[in-house]
């Protein structure tokens, strides 16, 4: 067990192995840190973290030494002393901050990253008000491409190191260099190499000030506008968990957030950009039933129960032809609840597993430059394309006692079997078509077919009924990813004009009454599936893992 | 007092060939027969360390004790570095070393190799060195052929190859991890330490870093004795604990306002007054000297009446200098415009800084900016507190930086902002300006 004191306070840190950052943190005292991550080589070069330290004696003399150090190099050990206010610490820290503005436009107002900027923040709590420089500032010339999602501000850069670091150490392909030397020093790319993988806009994320910058977002909302609840990622079985940013139902930006349980520290360009959708003109914003032919939009009030009467009326005919399709997209809960409306309208209702859409396969980072894997995995982007298969099937497993695929779901609507199929989807574009056109052929055999989906399709063209669907950023719920790790995702803006969610749905389609709550419905279906028992507690922000 | 007879310099004083056979005709390797014979590694350790040898690289490292810091029975490799980049202004012995007498140094660094367990010595030397180039690699190819290099050296069972590695030319591939970066191919950013470069230095692997002039030494003190050595120079002064004795022959550049500039050997401990008066044949066009950049122009600046100082480990430190450095002086005569020297300083650290580390690419940028602006006469006095204030933050200070560099551009900063205040003062309040004569005379890199 080891003693640090930080500022007169002991902190116990246990036998946690902790640089002098992280061992200040404990304390609840903020050491300025720049080119340090906790994901990246550390090279103490910005010098942001000087911090005088010494070593308490067992006779409780403290010995301080003369030279200060660099916090993120430093290993807190056993009776280490920090002094980060001492005069020695705050000279050191105001010198480099205004070493840092020398060179650096100051051009907040137009800048991205203002409101959120390591340069503003740290500037305010321990710089200086004023420049002393009158001399000219240096003015490299700004690289607008270096990327497809990424751009550079040259100017801002205060040369941390951590985008370098990122290609070479995580997406291992080392786009990134430094050229020049001394002041004059800046980030470029190698001629006609860009900053392309996969992973590239995570150096957006890792800039502490507004040198790099996502196209995507650039210009595009100031960030003391946004608002942020915490998501997962749909795109893959990674389950990246993310930051969600959205003002007045307007879903604007994903970031990665930190969980050791799930990705770490990042995410992949592929699910960071794949939310346009959630702001797409073109979903569903109303119910609608075929009427003379053509689909009218219906008020749900209405619609709800009709389309309730008539599975019902269907079941009692034949108890097993009817059926529904539980997408991949569901949340454990909505997978539970539609499971329960069609059991609970007929025990033999059939259930079947949405399209598990897969594509090639993971993706293993770091890579050379050829594209092969090399050394332990530091970031998988993952073949599986859905969020939430595992999660679906465990629901099915208890409550059907078995999975059928969607293949099934397929035959039995093309060969007559099933009179009433209720279809759910909500694929993110990135997952791709989920249907083929013979797959078309024997679905719309089905005489109520049921769909519920996003935008219109080729299969809602040929629906009875259609009901909108809702994206994860609209929907409180859980998601279990490729590791058996449920998280918790958060809705942050508002399902369109229909404004129920798919859970909703069902919930209503059962008549349950009220608004649908997710934690409690947790409760419930985890006192039901054993599997999905600790569904029960709290997730907290990092999930729990399932056996 | 009897002249000092040259050791380093014997040969070349001499006009020797620096061909194989004439060097063994002069007694060239007596010292490597005599090691592989009569010595184990540890005894040549040993007597490296009783000479009381430090490191001519700069930073004055006693070397026999930097080589002890090597992992006790580690199985290899371990790896030697000749740190020949020589790009400190005005130095030059190295360079001297190497083109005129190259097996003397090839001599200390099979030696080394011995003593420390190493089968690969890396010679990184400066790119522009062109004539050190050929005449080292003709040497080591004289030396392949006589079995002086090689598999099973002299019989004895020794393995040693030497491989000659260009630098590109930076003068941050002279500091150690800069070299060691370097040499691996990478950008040359010293390394954070610890772990220092004895416990994991050229490709993760133990690694010894030693000036070319430190392996001339040690050819000596293993054909003479560590005895002779440390009959020559300074011992330790009493009054500082701290200086481990300036022990030995020291080879001095003499550049700038003197009438022959060049390159003498000495024992350590010759005052600068002596060097320029007796050795530089006193300052040019009959002037007076105004001061000396001492020990290549990291170490500070030293006025006139500072003169009487001795250039060893522990004499600039007395008047505030950081140390002895190269042990090259440079001197500027009275007419020299102190803004003009401080202004070529900072040109080439500003130039050279590395840009890894916050106070110093940015610090020695700004410096030079100010200066810049101070030699077109529009300096102001509370420029002065500024330069001050960034010097002490770039390296005075101790541990606001990776490496020595910034140590090097503040210091001399530090030092003229104290010792010609009176001056810097008047030339900002008369508006002064500068031509770009003096650029010439620190190396405008
Ligand atoms: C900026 C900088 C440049 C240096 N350049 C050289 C050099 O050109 N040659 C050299 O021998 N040492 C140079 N050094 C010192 C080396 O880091 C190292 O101390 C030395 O090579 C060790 O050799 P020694 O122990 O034999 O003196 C430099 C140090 C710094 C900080
Ligand atoms: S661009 Fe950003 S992340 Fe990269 S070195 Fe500059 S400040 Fe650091
Ligand atoms: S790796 Fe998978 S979960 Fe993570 S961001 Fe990419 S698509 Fe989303
Ligand atoms: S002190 Fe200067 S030269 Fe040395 S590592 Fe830091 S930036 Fe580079
Ligand atoms: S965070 Fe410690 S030196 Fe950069």
């Amino acid at each position: 067990m080891a003693t640090v004191h930080i500022n007169g306070a002991a902190v116990d840190i246990g036998d946690e192995k902790l640089n002098l950052v992280q061992a200040a943190k404990k304390a609840g005292v903020e050491i300025p840190s720049y080119c340090w991550h906790p994901a990246l080589s550390v090279v103490a070069s910005c010098r942001m973290c000087l911090v005088e330290v010494g070593e308490k004696k067992p006779d409780g003399t403290v010995a301080m030494q003369p030279r200060v150090v660099p916090a993120c190099q430093t290993p807190a050990k056993d009776g280490t002393v920090v002094n980060t206010i001492s005069e020695k610490s705050k000279y050191a820290q105001e010198r480099t901050l205004e070493s840092l503005l020398l060179n650096h436009p100051l051009d907040c107002p137009v800048c991205d990253k203002a409101g959120e900027c390591g340069l503003q923040d740290y500037t305010f709590r321990y710089g200086r008000a004023t420049t002393r420089m009158i001399e000219e500032k240096n003015t490299p010339p700004n690289k607008d491409y270096i990327g497809d999602n990424v751009t550079l501000f040259t100017d801002r850069c205060i040369m941390c190191s951590r985008c370098v670091r990122f290609t070479r150490e995580i997406s291992g392909t080392s786009e990134l260099q430094i050229l020049n030397r001394g002041h004059h020093a800046e980030i470029d790319i190698f001629p006609e190499e860009p900053l392309n993988n996969k992973l590239a806009t995570n150096v957006v994320d890792l800039c502490p000030v507004g040198a790099l910058c996502s196209k995507d977002f650039l210009y595009k909302q100031r960030v003391w506008f946004l608002k942020t609840q915490q998501s997962v990622c749909a795109d893959c079985s990674t389950g990246c968990s993310t930051h969600l940013d959205y003002n007045k139902d307007i879903v604007y930006r994903l970031r990665p957030r930190d969980n050791p349980q799930a990705q770490g520290h990042f995410m992949c360009d592929e699910g960071r950009l794949d939310y346009e959708y959630v702001n797409a003109k073109e979903r569903f914003q109303q119910p609608l039933a075929r009427v003379e032919g053509k689909l009218t939009p219906q008020a749900w009030e209405k619609l709800g129960p009709q389309i309730r009467s008539e599975l019902v009326g269907l079941a009692r005919k034949k108890g097993d032809a009817i059926g529904a399709v539980l997408s991949p997209f569901l949340t454990v809960e909505e997978a539970y609840l539609l499971a329960k409306l069609m059991k609970s309208i007929a025990p033999k209702a059939r259930l079947y597993l949405g399209y598990v859409p897969v594509r090639g396969k993971d993706d293993q980072y770091p890579q050379d430059r050829q594209g092969n894997p090399v050394g332990p995995a530091k970031f998988t982007i993952r073949a599986e394309k859905c969020p939430n298969r595992r999660g679906v099937e465990a629901v099915l497993r208890q409550l059907q006692g078995e999975v059928l695929p969607f293949e099934t779901a397929v035959r039995d609507a093309g060969n007559g079997t099933l009179q009433a199929l209720f279809v759910t989807a909500g694929y993110s574009p990135n997952a791709g078509q989920w249907y083929q056109t013979a797959q078309l052929e024997s679905l719309k055999k089905t005489p109520t077919l049921i769909v519920q989906d996003l935008m219109p399709s080729t299969l809602s063209a040929e629906a009875k009924y259609v009901i909108p669907a809702a994206t994860w950023a609209e929907k409180d719920g859980v998601f279990v990813n490729h590791a058996n790790l449920a998280q918790a995702i958060h809705w942050a803006v508002r399902p369109g004009w229909f404004g129920r969610t798919d859970g909703q749905v069902f919930a209503d389609l059962m008549e349950r009454r009220g608004l649908l709550n997710a934690e409690g419905l947790r409760k419930e279906l985890a006192a039901e599936i054993p599997a999905l028992a600790p569904l029960a507690g709290n997730l907290g922000e990092q999930g729990v893992k399932l056996r | 007092m009897t002249e000092f007879e040259p050791v380093l310099l014997k040969r070349i004083s001499k006009k020797a060939s620096p061909s194989l056979d004439a060097y063994r005709a002069d007694g060239g390797y007596r010292a490597l027969t005599k090691a592989l014979n009569e010595m184990t590694p540890a005894y040549v350790v040993d007597s490296v360390k009783a000479s009381g040898m430090r490191g001519r690289g700069g930073a004055g490292f006693p070397c026999g004790v930097k080589w002890t810091f090597l992992p006790k029975d580690h199985p290899g490799p371990i790896y030697l570095c000749i740190n020949a980049d020589e790009s400190e202004p005005c130095t030059f012995n190295n360079r001297i070393l190497m083109e005129e007498d190259p097996h003397q140094v090839l001599e200390g660094v099979v030696l080394a190799c011995y003593a420390i367990g190493a089968k690969t010595a890396y010679f990184y030397l400066r790119y522009e060195y062109g004539r050190a180039y050929r005449a080292l690699q003709k040497a080591i190819d004289e030396m392949y052929a006589a079995g002086l290099l090689g598999k099973n050296i002299m019989g004895k069972g020794l393995d040693c190859d030497i491989f000659l590695h260009r630098g590109a030319g930076a003068y941050i591939c002279g500091e150690e991890t800069g070299l060691i970066e370097s040499l691996e191919g990478k950008r040359g950013w010293p390394r954070i330490k610890p772990p220092f470069p004895a416990i994991e230095g050229a490709f993760r692997k133990p690694t010894i870093v030693n000036n070319v002039e430190t392996m001339a030494c040690v050819t000596h003190i293993i054909d003479r004795g560590a005895d002779w050595f440390k009959s020559i120079g300074v011992p330790p002064d009493p009054k500082n604990p701290r200086d481990a004795g300036s022990y030995g022959p020291k080879l001095y550049c003499i550049s700038g306002h003197v009438n022959n500039p060049g390159c003498v050997e000495l024992p350590l401990g010759v005052t600068v007054r002596e060097l320029i008066d007796k050795h530089g044949g006193g300052v040019w066009k009959g002037r007076k000297a105004k001061g000396v950049i001492p020990g290549g122009i990291s170490m500070g600046i030293m006025t006139e009446a500072e003169f009487d100082t001795p250039l060893d480990f522990n004499g600039p430190g007395k008047v505030g200098c950081l140390g002895l450095g190269t042990a090259a002086i440079t001197v500027f005569d009275d007419q020299t415009s102190i803004v003009d020297v401080l202004y070529g300083i900072a040109r080439f650290f500003a130039h050279e800084s590395c840009g890894q580390c916050t106070p110093c690419r940015e610090g020695t940028g700004w410096m030079m900016k100010i200066l810049d602006r101070m030699r077109k006469g529009l300096g102001r006095v509370e420029d002065l507190k500024i330069l001050d204030d960034v010097a002490k933050s770039i390296g005075i200070m101790p541990g606001t930086t990776i490496c020595g560099l910034a140590d090097g551009a503040g210091w001399p900063i530090k030092n003229a902002v104290q010792k010609f205040r009176s001056e810097l003062e008047e030339y900002i309040r008369k508006g002064e300006r500068s031509t770009a004569a003096s650029l010439q005379m620190v190396g405008a890199h």
